[in-house]
């Protein structure tokens, strides 16, 4: 097959392979691991034999790990047909998986690092339903058939012809990036590697006054492994802000009218695509070590199976609408996604003062509001978070409430969505307001889904 | 408008499972408190396992007396919980699928348990205790309200 595996005839129903170059993508970073313990075997080694031997090991892998991709490879082909995308794959385990475009939620493509040195991407299909066990992976495909099969997707998606070209996106915001580096480097777990320090500097304070030599060995002891554990966090927190930089590095919203266009990426670069309709809560979330600076954190939930994704990618999988941003920023975006939900709750909302009994520490921050499109929660003790519900996308109501709750006249409420990441918990509500709020939202949902339809 | 109560027969299916581990519980009791203190250990033992199973009673009947559901016209009421009360409301358009299953015990007594799922993990929809053909029967009415209201995601 010639390099432009050409994707018109996969999308007009034929079946097509993947890239040619996509056992190399895939094994890339592989490869290259294999290729320096090699390396460092045949410098380091003592003895002859047993450097052969490894070597040799080492060089076996490698060759499993290239024939076993290019089978996969070999064996991989796909095609849209009707309303599907039709995927077959796997040697040994035969698998055939199908994804009906109509309930497609959202299309990503993704280009890790070698993948994108190799000028290919991975298209990724997120589906909703319970039949499949995974999303649909097309890894990988060129750049250029990338876009083009992301657009011909989401238009078929849409019940639109497969030619319909991708629509312009406007740009919508762009985070600032040195306010995202800042941002990534202001965890709250910096306050526990704080305390730390603390407790090692009373330590190393407290040591010198110690009688005796066993004592003093103790505090030296202490302070050696506190300083190794507080080397470790760091090291932890630096790598866990560094992954969230390179994720989020230059992140651009755009709006086209098929939906939010989302990019970002450091070395690897994603663009990411929700459907509207498809958003199926939005939270607002202010961590502490942020809220002198006035930022905030935008999210997205949209409908997924549960966690059927590759191991680590949960994280990235997650939509951000705003790694970080000012609140005003944050409040007008979310007023995009949701627009006329306010994204900060007042006190308004507050459940009654005696529910302070029950949530002493995070009473403050309780507050619940809703009209007839869109339940508004706020929950949190020291990071307030804003959930934000559509109340057409409501898939059920539910009233709790405990021994202790119900000697306050208390209930909690929490509404569910297809979400699988937040539900919109209005807590700690009057017993009698509850439950007239479960009649009243469940009036307002069945209205609201008659009229989205 | 009232709520509809589980079969009868649940609570005479729990009261037989209850009875038959208190008795195994007492005799347990009762033994080992033979064993290690003599007749006055025993009768203890016996006696604490009366306790329990007096208590374990109670908390079942509350529990028992505590299920409730109600068809309403565009959805489903399910209530239940004696110390953690709880109450559901599943609309019909979003019920994915409905579920009916049957234990051993349940098949004894002729009960199974209707469970309703929606595309949201946390929905806890469940109503135990019915006799078979009334399970039966609400799991295909549910299914034909749902059909017929069903909406996208």
């Amino acid at each position: 097959m010639p390099l432009a595996a050409s994707q018109a005839p996969a999308l007009s129903g034929t079946w097509c392979r993947l890239h040619p170059l996509s056992p190399v993508a895939r094994i890339g970073i592989t490869l290259g691991a294999l290729l320096l313990a090699g390396v460092s075997l045949v410098s380091g080694a003592q003895t002859s034999s047993g450097r052969t031997a490894e070597t040799l090991v080492v060089a076996a892998v490698a060759v499993l790990g290239m024939v076993a991709s290019v089978v996969s490879w070999l064996v991989t082909r796909w095609r849209v047909v009707g309303d599907e995308l039709q995927i077959d794959t796997g040697l040994v385990y035969r698998q055939s998986l199908r994804f009906p475009l109509r309930r497609i939620q959202a299309v990503d493509v993704v280009a890790p690092l070698t993948a994108r040195i190799l000028g290919l991407a991975e298209v990724r299909v997120i589906s909703a339903g319970t039949g499949h066990r995974q999303h649909g992976r097309l890894a990988y495909l060129s750049n250029q058939d990338a876009a083009a099969v992301r657009a011909q997707l989401l238009a078929l998606a849409h019940g639109l012809a497969a030619e319909t070209p991708e629509p312009p996106a406007l740009p919508l915001f762009r985070v600032d990036n040195g306010r995202l580096i800042a941002a990534s480097l202001l965890r709250g777990a910096w306050l526990l590697v704080l305390v730390l320090v603390a407790v090692g500097a009373i330590l190393a304070a407290v040591d010198p006054t110690g009688a005796g030599g066993a004592v003093r060995q103790g505090g030296a002891d202490a302070a050696t492994s506190l300083i190794t554990g507080v080397a470790t966090g760091l090291f932890a927190l630096g790598l866990d802000a560094a992954r969230s930089v390179n994720g989020d590095f230059d992140f651009t919203i755009g709006q086209a009218p098929d939906g939010l266009r989302l990019h970002r990426g450091l070395l690897q670069k994603r663009h990411e695509t929700i459907p509207y309709g498809r958003i199926q809560a939005v939270r607002l979330i202010q961590p502490l070590l942020w809220r002198p600076f006035g930022w905030a954190r935008v999210e997205l939930d949209v409908a997924r199976q549960p966690e059927a994704h590759r191991q680590g990618e949960a994280r990235q999988l997650a939509h951000l609408l705003a790694p970080v941003a000012t609140l005003d920023q944050a409040r007008w975006l979310v007023g995009q996604v949701a627009p006329g939900a306010p994204a900060t709750l007042a006190r308004v909302g507050a459940p009654p003062r005696r529910a302070w009994f029950r949530a002493p520490f995070s009473y403050h921050y309780l507050s619940t509001w809703h009209d007839d499109r869109w339940l508004v929660t706020q929950t949190g003790r020291v990071r307030p978070a804003t959930v934000i519900v559509p109340l057409e996308k409501v898939q059920s109501i539910r009233l709790s409430s405990g021994p202790l709750l119900r000697a306050l006249h208390l209930a909690n409420l929490r509404v569910d969505t297809a979400g699988r990441r937040w539900v919109a918990a209005a807590l700690c509500r009057d017993a009698d307001e509850a439950r007239a709020l479960v009649d009243q939202l469940g009036g307002l949902a069945w209205r609201a889904r008659r009229l989205s339809w | 408008m009232q709520y509809r109560r589980p079969s009868p027969r649940l609570w005479l299916a729990r009261q037989t499972v209850l009875g038959l581990t208190s008795l195994v519980l007492l005799v347990i009791l009762g033994v080992s408190g033979g064993i290690l203190w003599g007749a006055p250990g025993g009768l203890a033992g016996v006696g604490a396992g009366l306790a329990v199973a007096v208590i374990s009673w109670f908390v079942e009947r509350g529990r028992y007396r505590s299920w409730g559901y109600l068809e309403r016209d565009e959805d489903l009421v399910v209530q239940r919980g004696l110390v953690f009360h709880r109450l559901t409301v599943v609309p019909f358009g979003r019920m994915q699928f409905v579920d009916v299953t049957a234990g051993p015990v349940d098949r004894l007594f002729d009960l199974a348990t209707v469970q309703l799922h929606t595309a949201a993990a946390a929905t806890d929809a469940r109503i135990p205790g019915l006799r078979s053909a009334d399970a039966a029967q609400l799991r295909d009415r549910l299914s034909t309200l749902g059909e017929a209201r069903a909406s996208g995601l």
